[in-house]
């Protein structure tokens, strides 16, 4: 794995905030899917304390005196499942531009755009993603008017204030199509541009303090470009089309220090050995089968399968309506297994693999040490009719509500009692 | 008597009118003349050319079959002749040809054999992939009324999302203007079979379908459209309103007067092909399919057809549905929905998971539809995860029952229900044989029939089309 540990810190600070609150736990009686060697382990006894796994045991024995007790009833447990690339917490109502900070078309800036500074733990989005099983979001901007989007983010799922865990955690740029109409109307266009605030990146702050000026980049963008141009910071890049995919490849090769992951990827299959020998892992959406553009002819189900078959490190994630829909990616990996994937390649390919390429140390798996984001299932996870009955974040239980059940308990039987629906609240959140 | 006439035009596909459907002004000698003398419009001027496709007497054995009515048989056994289902049930209860050397019998033990699936809310072929700017042709957006155009003049037969949604189960699908209009057009319905035509994929002696749309779409095309083109009423939800009653108005009127003229003779109105499809709604001829998220809206919605005098199919998106089931349920409207998309706009910020569980146990009619190219290809997963959600807070559907919601309702929906959308003796034999139980992710459809001929094998690369577009392109021919 070629990526750097930048997290370590950031991963320390989210382990002892929630460790302050985080109960001993045992979660008995579960078929545990580890993403370790260890493997799957039936009949499991999980021990959490402090926020941390302490412990993954075959059978039952003496569990630690105070502990709540989980009992899975022999059904799955998994590391809390870690969606690869959203835009949880940047919008509530996507056609409403006052409530959505995906992107920033008439701002100056673009790689120094942080999508932390939009994100809001209390979206409703949060907790709706959350009771699918996911209990980490990597966040990207979009892209206004640049093919630079802006710095990345990793959080919890916990909606707390503090759920950031790393609020610059990448760069995501687009290429291929987009990247052509950002940059002036080609790929010529994007690339030159891509190199020059290559350039102005690394000889920040030099540059500009002879020049006043890059050559693409404005003196902040060229700051904030600054980690990632020198391969300590990860660039996540959007790119379909195999032609696309190659000068990236290239990229990496004349520039072995950068850290690249692709994101899209339809047609990645068709460069898989080269992304394998370049180490540059791919995020994908398993459902792309259509030639939507041009840059996705080759868009296949199988995508997934052959890019695993061929060693890329490779994540799942659901782009359509990223918004709101992330919380699909279980589905998405579902549907890789129904096209050729191995069961626990799909499991890691939304657990143990994000966790490596964005860094994120001690997460995606159930080992002892690692932080205690565990689900358990009433039923295989990857099932479209399965879902969580108990979810922790960092050893602490997270509230299976949202305000969909929330509406769904105030209209479940249309029975409204002697006044109107508007006075049935039913149990209001704590 | 008169309705009856239009009826039997549409129905036989015949153009009753001297040539071509043309609007001349009847002679004199018409004036007190019989009404079969009238000059009647073609009602059918775009005639299928659908004809199934070749294929041998199917036996399938040993399958869970879903009827699609609310029924499963363990081991079942289903009998396909000449292109129409003529027996099934359990083992013993179908008798089979003995005399016929061409009985493929197919060993479906370990697989579920259910009606195909019926997606009632697809773009496909207006909205085709490559989504390129050519390719934007499901919304006439040049005015908020807009009922004289049909979908099927912008379809592409050559959408590879068609194959796609054929490797899904989709064996039948409305493919609907967009929802920009207040009025978008006329919808079609078709037969999932590839065709160089669009007339050869149309659903032979379906009735014609028209799109409306309710809330923030019309309003913000039109009157918020940023001062672009084409700009205008409506602005508001309230303009929206004016502007269907306004149409209907002038449709009551144009009915009038077709009605006179059929009745007594004399000058038959001018044509006009946006009041002859409100006409055929305010007939019965028309299946109004309405795009509206919110409860409220589709509760005005069901007024304003009750003073035109006209009904709603269907509710399309129907995102709030659950909040008024019960009123759905007594009007009789169907609602076409998804498992679980919401909060991309303000009308669709409460959506729930339920939405389809609690409309079917309120009694209403619960559709699963698309509007995806990417979610019609999985809607028995759609159906999955509804199922499951509905299950979880003590809404007890069975499989079977759920998959009313994949064939057979959508099937009424659009007036088909006669010729498929179940499992029943003398239907068309639309079927598909999944690999395993349809309610599971991994399950995959192995075989699709339309009428009664395999149009895509899993395991037959033969029988995997490919369109035009596709060849010699990157992945032709590939697994998709």
């Amino acid at each position: 794995m070629i990526f750097k540990t930048l997290l370590t810190g950031a991963a320390a600070l989210a382990f002892t905030t929630g460790a302050a609150l985080a109960q001993t736990v045992a979660i008995t009686n579960a078929k545990a899917w580890t993403g370790t060697s260890q493997g799957t382990v039936d009949n499991a006894t999980i021990i959490v304390v402090d926020g941390a796994v302490a412990e993954v045991r075959t059978g039952s024995a003496a569990l630690p005196s105070g502990a709540d007790v989980v009992d899975a009833d022999g059904s799955w447990v998994t590391p809390g499942i870690i969606a690869p690339f959203t835009r949880i917490g940047l919008v509530e109502v996507g056609a409403e531009d006052t409530t959505n900070d995906i992107s920033a078309g008439s701002s100056p800036y673009s790689v120094a755009l942080k999508a932390a500074d939009g994100f809001n733990p209390a979206a409703t989005t949060v907790p709706i993603t959350r009771l699918e099983g996911v209990t980490r979001i990597i966040v990207a901007p979009g892209t206004g008017n640049d093919l630079f989007a802006g710095k990345g983010m990793v959080a919890d799922t916990s909606g707390a204030m503090d759920s950031i865990l790393d609020d610059d955690a990448f760069v995501f740029i687009r290429m291929g199509e987009a990247g052509a109409s950002q940059a002036g109307g080609s790929r010529s266009a994007a690339w030159t541009r891509l190199r020059a605030a290559l350039s102005d990146a690394r000889t920040f702050p030099a540059r500009y303090l002879s020049h006043d000026a890059g050559d693409a980049l404005t003196r902040v963008d060229a700051q904030a470009f600054g980690p990632a141009a020198r391969g300590r910071q990860l660039i996540l890049v959007e790119a379909h089309r195999a032609s696309d995919i190659a000068r990236l490849i290239d990229l990496a090769r004349t520039a072995p220090e950068l850290n690249m992951a692709i994101v899209g990827g339809d047609e990645a299959w068709m460069v898989a050995e080269d992304l394998a020998e370049s180490k540059i892992p791919v995020i994908l959406d398993p459902f792309q089968n259509l030639p939507a553009s041009f840059q996705q002819l080759g868009a296949s189900q199988e995508n997934a399968a052959r890019l695993i078959e061929a060693g890329v490190v490779t994540a799942f994630a659901h782009l359509a309506d990223d918004g709101h829909q992330a919380r699909l990616v279980l589905q998405s990996a579902g549907n890789a297994v129904a096209n050729g994937v191995d069961h626990d390649d799909a499991l890691a390919a939304i657990t143990v693999a994000p966790a490596a390429i964005f860094g994120l140390e001690n997460l995606g798996t159930i080992a002892p040490g690692a932080i205690a984001d565990l689900v358990v299932w009433d039923g295989d996870p990857l099932e479209v009719m399965s879902a969580p009955t108990h979810i922790f974040i960092a050893g602490e239980e997270q509230s299976l509500e949202s305000r969909q059940t929330r509406l769904r308990d105030r209209y479940l039987g249309l029975d409204n009692g002697d006044l109107p629906f508007a006075y049935k609240r039913g149990e209001a959140p704590e | 008597m008169k309705h009856l006439n239009w009826a039997l035009a549409a129905l036989a596909g015949l153009a009753l009118t001297a040539c071509g459907g043309g609007n001349d002004a009847p002679g004199d000698d018409t004036q007190d003349g019989d009404v079969s003398d009238r000059i009647l419009i073609d009602k059918d001027p775009f005639p299928s050319t659908y004809t199934p496709l070749e294929s041998n007497p199917v036996v399938i054995r040993g399958a869970t079959l879903l009827d699609g009515e609310g029924g499963l048989i363990e081991n079942a056994t289903l009998l396909i002749e000449d292109g129409d289902i003529t027996a099934f049930g359990a083992p013993d209860a179908v008798e089979i040809p003995t005399d016929n050397d061409k009985l493929v019998e197919i060993d479906a033990a370990g697989k579920w054999v259910t009606p195909g699936i019926i997606d009632n809310h697809s773009h496909l072929g207006v909205y085709p992939s490559p989504s390129v700017s050519a390719h934007q042709d499901g919304n006439e957006i040049s005015a908020p009324v807009t009922a004289e155009v049909w979908s099927e003049h912008g379809i592409w037969p050559q959408d590879p999302g068609f194959t796609r949604a054929l490797a899904g189960g989709i064996t039948s699908l409305q493919i609907l203007p967009g929802s920009a209009n207040l009025f978008g057009g006329r919808g079609v319905i078709l037969k999932n079979v590839p065709g160089r035509t669009v007339q050869d994929m149309k659903f032979p002696d379906a009735p014609y379908t028209l799109k409306m749309a309710c809330g923030e779409n019309p309003k913000r095309v039109y009157g918020y459209g940023g001062g672009r083109f084409p700009g205008g009423a409506p602005y508001s939800r309230m303009g929206n309103i004016a502007g269907y009653r306004t149409a209907w108005a002038e449709a009551v009127e144009y009915k009038r007067k077709l009605d006179s003229y059929i009745d007594e003779g004399g000058d038959p109105p001018a044509r006009n092909l946006e009041m002859e499809t409100l006409v055929g709604v305010l007939d019965g001829d028309i299946l109004v399919h309405m795009h509206c998220y919110r409860a409220d809206e589709m509760a005005q919605i069901l007024d304003m057809a009750e003073e035109f005098g006209y009904t709603v199919s269907s509710f399309h998106h129907a995102v709030e549905s659950y909040k008024i089931a019960d009123k759905l349920a007594e009007a009789g409207a169907c609602s076409s929905m998804w498992a679980d998309w919401w909060g991309f706009k303000m009308e669709a910020y409460d959506g729930v998971r339920e939405n389809i569980p609690m409309v079917h146990a309120a009694g209403a009619c619960a559709i699963v539809h698309s509007d995806s190219d990417i979610g019609i290809q999985r809607l028995n997963q759609e159906a999955a995860k509804a199922l499951s959600d509905g299950r979880r807070v003590g809404i007890e559907i069975s499989k079977a029952e759920a998959w009313t919601w994949l064939s057979l309702n959508p099937a009424k929906s659009l007036g088909i229900d006669g010729q498929t959308g179940s499992i029943a003796v003398g239907k068309d034999a639309d079927i598909v044989i999944w690999d395993g139980d349809p309610f599971s992710v991994y399950t995959q459809a192995e075989q699709v029939f339309i009428d009664g001929a395999v149009v895509f094998d899993r395991n037959e690369p033969a029988l995997q089309p490919v369109m035009d577009f596709e060849l010699g392109q990157p992945g032709e021919g590939d697994m998709k």
